[in-house]
């Protein structure tokens, strides 16, 4: 599955990449599998994207739980909780 | 346009007589002005950048304004928040709302701004003599969105 993915505010400066895009394995499902599978890269994606840190993610625009199916040609986010007002 | 995401300034009067004008069903303008601190946790802020999710951040506000029209009585609503360098005592955001009656002006005003704050992707990296630091999210935002989601 080919997706598009985009980071933002810290995860953007700590990952120093704004925008990729990617070819995921078949067993990479949901919004969840793909945060473990970023993960596995190591190093600072690891530590960014490990479990516990807040984090959230919108899948094509909309905010969605870890357990949303992915889709393909989607474009997936992930940044930090938001701060705007 | 009800959505704006802009670098520039804006006039608070000029857009809140623009949002009624032609409208005699109005009797009541309730609005909110956010402004930049330069004191936030402890530290003086010298300024900050406000980065978001062009695309995403339009229909974050939209729905937003689209919850509150369907909740409360309202004839007109508008967003406006600025993004880019920012400095203390600058505008960072407004939202206006008309309707007949005060009460449901009120409630809507406060609704959009509290939902603004949880779910419109927007962050704020403040300039402090430390460096620069990315403010964290308030647990207290997350308790003033949840408070509407019970009615």
């Amino acid at each position: 599955m080919k997706l598009e993915l985009k980071f933002f505010a810290s995860l953007r400066e700590a990952l120093k990449v704004s925008e990729e895009k990617i070819t995921i394995p078949d067993s990479v499902k949901t919004i969840a599998d793909l945060r473990i599978h970023l993960s596995q890269r190591g190093g600072t994606w690891a530590e960014v994207l490990a479990n516990g840190k807040s984090l959230r993610c919108a899948l094509n625009h909309q905010m969605v739980d870890p357990s949303t199916p992915l889709q393909e040609g989607a474009e997936v986010a992930f940044f930090p909780p938001v701060t705007g007002g | 346009m009800p959505i704006r995401v802009q670098e520039g300034d804006f006039d608070i009067s000029a857009e809140i007589a623009g949002l009624r004008r032609g409208d005699p069903r109005v009797g009541a303008v309730v609005s909110f002005l956010g402004t930049v601190r330069d004191m936030n946790d402890g530290s003086s802020v010298k300024g900050m950048t406000l980065e978001h999710y062009p695309g995403m951040t339009e229909k974050a506000l939209q729905d937003i304004l689209d919850q509150a029209k369907a909740r409360w009585d309202i004839y007109q609503s508008l967003v406006i928040h600025r993004v880019g360098p920012l400095l203390p005592e600058d505008q960072i955001v407004m939202v206006a709302v008309t309707s007949a009656h005060r009460g449901e002006a009120f409630a809507a005003c406060e609704f959009i701004m509290d939902y603004l704050k949880t779910a419109a992707p927007f962050w704020k990296k403040e300039n402090t003599p430390e460096g620069g630091r990315w403010v964290d999210a308030r647990v207290t935002d997350e308790t003033a969105m949840s408070r509407w989601e019970k009615k």
